[in-house]
């Protein structure tokens, strides 16, 4: 039984290694970058070239060090986030050749602008500029009551918030963090009166938003490129001919068309990169129509999720148990050294995850093994703890008896001291797997798949019934776990630990 | 009289049919021939243990005989219980020597010896877990013992205790506390180690289970070749026990002897007291012995 165990998982890590030969695009949380890596995707096929896509990754930072570190080939980014966010040594308002010199030296190359400018900008509803006279951002400073709405990435960007204040003197009473997303969703609440949006956002129209010009030009060009891997188009030339075919093609207002049709029609970002194609590119038939279209079942989906999610979870726990069970047991008998183990399980617990899953970035790429290292780090806390706890609460003439028989270290925590401290450690693995289960969905932040995928997709979509389709699968998850764990501790719990002492 | 009644010759043993434990040749350590007769068994010379502000043993000269029975007595906190701890190596002196069967306790044997070392406490230590016979067998299968010599000793450990078969699959929580010391002395003999340590074995049980017992183990020191240290707060019960009573106060030995030695010829008035806070019970053994 154990030792099929550990085969899966050996199997399980050999699987997640294997993947890590394929090429892959890369593309930002939010439809825009979506969409592009989609075209990317279709066009590489009409090449011959099979890419993977592994969409809505995370912020800027994560798909720079995932390209850096080589677990994505492609993304598609903006040159005023790499002068002004990603290269911090590049001048800030370089040319173009000398930031393809810099990206060179990095191992990085960047294709003609793509046609279109999506850069940064403030809005406020129509009704708000016309009532406050608001046209400019210059006009914001007039009004310190307005409350803002900012996207997180954007707070805390070079380019973004902070600069932005000093430029135009900005003191606002009420500033507050959200997701991209939602922005819109606190302005049309009234929730908020100021958000940061970027200038293709569909949303503009739908909302009857105005844009606030720039009129100090604080904020650089943003023009669309692509990045990617100089060694990789090396060995897949197809790759450069279709970043070629799409850059210079597409227009501002074709961008916000297709940016419109998903996520205002709800349409699939494939169908409507195809599409695109179709109409851009009039030879694009090598493709079987509709191939790549049909979405699968729900059952399928949820299916697969489920497999990825249990690999996460199942992987991360195990690892957790094979270091977390030793490490509590040796925390139990050298109670100095125990502090400093706990100490640090502690610490673990406490980055957050999202933090954990960046910095496991340069350590293990993208995918799943970042997304289990992270687990695993956290899992090891309520296991090292439960077992040490489970140990030492042992009485202590129990154990001076099970000394006093003569018996070696390993025969009385083989015998003795684990069966007694058996159902404390199982509630602290117990803890850990249901922990993981909601944790795991943060792995499709960095392309690790399961039922976070959904959950993060339908955040940027709006889309209530594609976030339960992998809220709800996880908190059944979540609960068939707890009550795995408790058949298992009433079956691992002998019964003479169950019976009262009467004396 | 009394000392020829308890120590054991081993030709007894061999009549009961009862195995040697070891194979011995002349190259065995000291500790593993503790069943040697003649020999002084147990041996602290100087010996001073302290935990922290209090202390346990100060400057202890002490010997016990290979197969002689002995009964440590004192108040609570006289040291008494700190004496088979350190013999088993639960704890380690500060200062001065222990001896075993003439080789001084090493810390690389204390395995060996608390294997050769039968042990009981006051609430018999059973693993709570484990059924009668699990805990029984756990040092045998460590030792690498069949199950079936295992369980041949376990029933005539039984029908020594006067226990019946049926114990044997029970768990320690459902026995009564009789049953379970009972047990505990099983465990502690199951391997036929040549000596028996015991510390207030009967101290948390009622008075008939105790009278019961009390007459149990006395015949059972008088059939097995052991050497025996008994550890109890009441002179009673180490005077129908043991021969020999060692009283210990605040670390230090004030009297060893006979019972009739305590009563005719204390050597301080704390033995006189101590005596006189027994004086009606019935001292019929040793004194007549």
């Amino acid at each position: 039984m154990r030792s099929k165990a550990l085969l899966l998982a050996i199997l399980l890590l050999a699987g997640v290694a294997a993947r890590a030969d394929e090429l892959r695009i890369g593309s930002k949380n939010f439809t825009e970058s979506v969409i592009l890596g989609e075209l990317l995707r279709l066009d590489a096929q009409r090449h011959g070239l099979q890419l993977a896509h592994r969409r809505a990754m995370g912020g800027s930072a994560i798909l720079w060090r995932a390209l850096l570190e080589g677990s994505i080939t492609a993304y598609p980014e903006y040159t005023g986030t790499l002068t002004q966010e990603l290269l911090h040594s590049a001048p800030a308002m370089a040319g173009d050749a000398s930031l393809g010199g810099t990206l060179r030296a990095r191992g990085v190359g960047i294709s003609a602008p793509l046609g279109f400018e999506d850069r940064y900008a403030l809005g406020v509803t129509e009704q708000l500029a016309a009532r406050l006279h608001l046209t400019s951002l210059s006009d914001l400073s007039a009004h310190p009551e307005l409350r803002f709405a900012l996207s997180n990435e954007f707070m805390n960007r070079a380019d973004g918030w902070p600069g932005l204040r000093a430029a135009y003197r900005l003191a606002p009473r009420s500033i507050r963090g959200v997701d991209h997303s939602l922005g819109y969703r606190a302005l049309a609440d009234g929730a908020a009166d100021v958000v940061d949006l970027y200038s293709t956002d569909p949303e503009i129209q739908g909302y009857h938003i105005r844009v606030l010009t720039d009129d100090r030009h604080y904020f650089p060009a943003y023009q669309a490129v692509w990045l990617y891997r100089l060694d990789s188009v090396q060995q897949a030339p197809a790759l450069l001919a279709a970043v070629a075919d799409l850059t210079g093609r597409i227009s501002e207002d074709a961008m916000q068309r297709m940016n419109a049709a998903v996520q205002l029609d709800h349409r699939d970002e494939t169908a409507v990169a195809e599409q695109f194609l179709r109409s851009q590119l009039p030879t694009t038939a090598a493709e079987p129509s509709g191939a790549t279209v049909r979405a699968p079942g729900l059952a399928s989906r949820v299916g697969r999720r489920t497999l990825e999610h249990l690999e996460l979870v199942g992987v991360s726990l195990l690892l957790a148990m094979l270091v977390g069970l030793p490490l509590g047991v040796v925390a139990a008998k050298q109670p100095q050294l125990g502090r400093t183990v706990l100490t640090v399980t502690v610490i673990l617990q406490t980055v957050p995850s999202l933090a954990m899953l960046v910095f496991m970035i340069p350590l293990f790429g993208i995918g799943a093994r970042p997304a289990i290292a992270t687990l695993f780090l956290y899992s090891l806390l309520p296991i090292v703890r439960n077992t040490v706890t489970g140990l030492s609460s042992i009485p202590a003439s129990l154990q001076e008896s099970a000394a006093s028989l003569g018996l070696p270290w390993h025969v009385r925590l083989l015998w003795v001291e684990a069966p007694m401290a058996a159902r404390t450690i199982i509630a602290g693995v117990s803890t850990a797997a249901v922990i993981n289960v909601g944790t795991a969905t943060l792995g499709a932040l960095i392309g690790a798949g399961g039922y976070g995928e959904p959950i993060l997709t339908g955040i940027r979509l709006n889309d209530l019934p594609l976030i339960l389709e992998g809220a709800i699968p996880a908190a059944l998850l979540a609960l068939a776990v707890m009550a795995g764990f408790q058949g298992l501790e009433r079956v691992l719990t002998p019964r003479g630990l169950r019976l009262r002492f009467d004396g | 009289m009394a000392l020829t009644s308890t120590r054991i010759i081993p030709a007894a043993v061999n009549r009961k049919g009862l195995r040697p434990p070891l194979r011995y040749s002349c190259r065995t350590p000291g500790y593993r021939r503790l069943g040697f007769r003649g020999l002084i068994l147990f041996s602290f010379e100087h010996v001073t243990k302290r935990f922290g502000a209090v202390t346990a043993l100060e400057d202890l000269n002490l010997e016990f005989q290979a197969g002689t029975v002995n009964a440590v007595i004192g108040s609570s906190g006289s040291g008494k219980s700190t004496l088979l701890r350190l013999l088993l190596g639960l704890e380690w002196p500060d200062s001065g020597r222990i001896r075993i069967a003439g080789d001084e306790l090493a810390r690389s044997a204390r395995l060996t010896i608390r294997q050769r070392i039968g042990y009981v406490i006051q609430d018999g230590g059973l693993f709570p877990h484990l059924r009668v016979r699990d805990n029984l067998a756990l040092l045998p299968r460590h030792l690498g013992w069949p199950a079936s010599r295992t369980l041949e000793r376990s029933l005539q450990l039984l029908e020594l205790m006067q226990l019946p078969m049926s114990v044997l699959e029970r768990y320690p929580g459902e026995l009564s506390g009789g049953q379970r010391q009972r047990v505990a002395v099983m465990r502690a003999l199951i391997t036929e180690p040549p000596a028996l340590l015991l510390d207030e074995p009967l101290g948390a049980l009622d008075p008939l289970v105790r009278f019961d017992l009390q007459q149990r183990l006395r015949e059972l020191f008088s059939t097995l070749a052991k050497t025996v240290v008994l550890v109890t707060h009441d002179l009673a019960e180490a005077a129908y026990l043991a021969p020999r009573l060692v009283l210990m106060q605040a670390g230090r030995v004030v009297q060893d002897g006979t019972a009739a030695d305590f009563i005719e010829r204390p050597r301080s008035e704390f033995v006189r007291r101590f005596v006189a806070a027994h004086r009606n019970l019935p001292l019929g053994h040793a004194a007549g012995g």
